[in-house]
């Protein structure tokens, strides 16, 4: 057993924190502020290479694991860049792996150049309003015409939907009722976001305001053949080896973000003086950062533990979802903790530290939520019987 | 042009340091270390003349085996290779200019470019000695340093304003604060890096006097500042300031 990092691991973490500090808390509260995307930020992460770091050498990547990225991504986020940063880049850096895992060459070489340049940004449309945890009812529909398909339907919660050129987009190609199991008859298009054919709709939500989610109206969206991904049918399949490694980076930016919260709480906690002496001396002010320390600390076990699992190739479903789970509970925990801490300043924007909370409070409920987790460990960890 | 960069290891300057209690030195658990911001800047101005004209950029230090952490940063922000010059003994400035001196010796650089201080110590006179060693032109405090053939021009910041000076090569120089803006690495230079040679070099291996000349005999943290005084007017300003602060 081996717990040290590789150089080169340090070394990312080293230049991805000098990459974030050109990039302080004003400068995120401002894009919140505004809800405008942080094309700066996005664009020095391209630059520097960081968008290809586990995409394959061959196409201008840096053919890193989903360890290397997960430590991408939890500097990111510790950086105090938070969600705000990290679902910039996220899409970029984990979303297309479905293309890398089951797109043809052709594919390949014509779209990733551009994803890890920066120059094409890719959405992630597969929730719709009545499939969200249950993926198998969606209701997108996908015809075929010709070396066309011809696309109709909703999706909800489209992140990057007004940066995108391209979405990944999961449609039904045999309806649910015609299917003998039911993760059959989907497929996956790496479709255009054409605006004459996908009204594009932002919803507000409680945090993360500089990256837009939206929802998405399909109206006769012509995807060509030549950017199907993988098998006619096999789009939920295509899916299915993303999930791990995207829990492995959630879990990565929620400690991330649970860093950043404790680094300003402990920060103010040895300066503010209350009562006669720094709020740190009282034990129900240490206490509990000490504890939510320790929670992330082990959150981030799990998480390298399942990273390295992938990594070497080993099956990691379980650590991965609970990797996910305890991170999101920590980060969480962390942010509110400052929150606290921080007493009345911990509530006004300035101080930074309600922006970590509303925007790590997501981690409990997207890319999937705590509960599927647990249903996950209880059938397919203990045993026990499926509950749905 | 080939340029030899030599590169120091200092505490992070955000860390707060605290003096041991016998004064033998800092308390280096919980440093993160890294490399002088005056190094950086030179490795930083080696890459841009190596840009612009082809070349060389050699970094090299004189430190333990952990100091390759700062090599590989350097050789991952675009340097071509590396050498360490093994010693876990604490050389004095003398002692570390002499290795710098016999290495340029040895490896013949067009150019030697260095911090003017490091935040450690702040001795500022390693680059100094270096010159003088080598009996080689030195332009120190550089804020632009610019080439036409062999002739380099450099524009040093002293006191009350700027001074131009020009050298032919070989030669040395030291950086200031404004000669530059280091870059980050990007991952593509990470993962080269990995591959670029760093080589080691005992430093008793050398032939060169490291006998130490300076004794650090104790260090002491500053004293605390004491707390302003509030005066009531402007004469008695002018009062404290004669014959308290001696000032005026
Ligand atoms: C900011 C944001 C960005 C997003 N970005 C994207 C994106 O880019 N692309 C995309 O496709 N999707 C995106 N999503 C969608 C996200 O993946 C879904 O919100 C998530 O899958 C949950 O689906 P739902 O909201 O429909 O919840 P539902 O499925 O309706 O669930 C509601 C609640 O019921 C619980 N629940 C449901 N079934 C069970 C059960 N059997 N047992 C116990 N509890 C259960 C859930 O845990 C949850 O708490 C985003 C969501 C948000 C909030
Ligand atoms: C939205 C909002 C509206 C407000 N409106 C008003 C208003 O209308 N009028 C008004 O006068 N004030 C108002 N306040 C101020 C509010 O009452 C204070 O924020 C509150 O009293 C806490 O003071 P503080 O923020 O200075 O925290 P601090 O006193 O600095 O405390 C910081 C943290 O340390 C903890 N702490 C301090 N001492 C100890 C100890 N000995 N042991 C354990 N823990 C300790 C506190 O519990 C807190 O968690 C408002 C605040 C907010 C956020």
């Amino acid at each position: 057993m081996n717990f040290e990092m590789t150089a080169a691991q340090q070394e990312i973490v080293r230049q991805v924190r000098a990459l974030c500090a050109n990039f302080p808390d004003e400068y995120w509260r401002e894009r919140d502020r505004k809800a405008e995307f942080p094309h700066d930020f996005y664009a020095a992460v391209a630059k520097a290479g960081y968008l290809g770091v586990a995409i394959p050498e061959e196409y201008g990547g840096s053919g890193l694991g989903i360890t290397e990225a997960a430590l991408v991504m939890r500097e990111v986020a510790a950086s105090g860049a938070a969600m705000s940063g990290a679902s910039a880049i996220h899409l970029s850096i984990f979303g297309v792996s479905p293309l890398v895992f089951h797109g043809n060459e052709e594919q390949k070489k014509r779209y990733l150049p551009k994803v890890i340049s920066g120059e094409m940004h890719v959405a992630f449309a597969v929730t719709e309003p009545d499939a969200g945890n249950d993926i198998t009812h969606i209701k997108t529909a996908a015809r075929r015409e010709g070396d066309c398909y011809l696309i109709n339907g909703r999706k909800v919660f489209t992140t990057k939907a007004r940066e995108a050129s391209k979405m990944l987009l999961l449609t039904r190609t045999t309806p649910f009722e015609q299917v003998s199991k039911k993760t059959d008859g989907m497929s996956l298009f790496f479709a255009d976001l054409d605006p004459a054919a996908v009204e594009v709709r932002e919803l507000e939500k409680l945090g993360r305001a500089a990256v837009d989610t939206n929802m998405l109206f399909i109206d006769n969206l012509r995807a060509s053949a030549d950017d199907l991904i993988g098998k006619e049918g096999r789009g939920f399949h295509c899916l299915l080896d993303g999930l791990n490694p995207e829990r492995i980076l959630v879990a990565a930016e929620g400690i991330g973000i649970g860093r950043a919260a404790l680094a300003r709480a402990v920060r103010y906690a040895n300066e503010r003086v209350v009562f006669g002496r720094p709020i740190g001396q009282n034990q129900a002010i240490a206490h509990p950062l000490a504890d939510v320390y320790a929670k992330l600390e082990a959150a981030e076990l799990m998480m390298l533990k399942a990273a390295w699992l992938f990594d070497n190739r080993k099956p990691c479903g379980p650590e991965a979802n609970i990797a996910k789970l305890r991170a999101a509970e920590a980060g969480f925990e962390a942010c509110d903790r400052a929150v606290q801490t921080l007493g009345g300043y911990g509530y006004i924007r300035d101080y930074d530290v309600e922006r970590y909370f509303r925007e790590c409070r997501l981690l409990k409920i997207a890319p999937v939520s705590q509960e599927m987790v647990l249903n996950s460990i209880s059938e397919h960890v203990l045993g026990l019987p499926r509950s749905y | 042009m080939k340029i030899l960069v030599p590169i120091k290891r200092v505490p992070d300057p955000a860390t707060t340091i605290r003096v041991l209690p016998d004064g033998s030195g800092i308390a280096t658990d919980n440093v993160k270390w890294v490399i002088n911001p005056f190094c950086e800047i030179a490795i930083e101005e080696a890459l841009r003349i190596k840009e612009k004209q082809t070349g060389e950029v050699i970094l090299l230090t004189v430190g333990q085996t952990t100091w390759q952490e700062q090599l590989r940063t350097g050789l991952a922000m675009g340097a071509d290779r590396a050498i360490l010059v093994k010693t876990d003994a604490a050389l004095d400035q003398l002692a570390i200019a002499r290795i710098i001196a016999k290495v340029a010796g040895d490896e013949k650089p067009d150019l030697v470019i260095l911090g003017k201080q490091a935040i450690d110590d702040d001795s500022n006179q390693v680059g100094q000695i270096v010159a003088e060693t080598l009996a080689w032109p030195q332009a120190t405090f550089a804020s632009k340093v610019e080439f036409a053939g062999d002739k380099c021009t450099v524009i040093r910041e002293v006191d009350g304003g700027l001074e131009t000076i020009a050298f032919k090569l070989p030669g040395l120089i030291t950086t200031d604060l404004r000669l530059n803006e280091p870059r980050y690495a990007s991952l593509p230079g990470i993962m080269k890096a990995r591959k670029k040679e760093l080589k080691e070099v005992a430093a008793d291996s050398l032939g060169v006097d490291l006998a130490p000349k300076l004794k650090i005999k104790r260090l002491d943290a500053p004293p605390k500042r004491q707390a302003g005084r509030k005066v009531a007017s402007v004469e008695e300003l002018v009062q404290v300031l004669h014959t308290e602060a001696k000032a005026i």
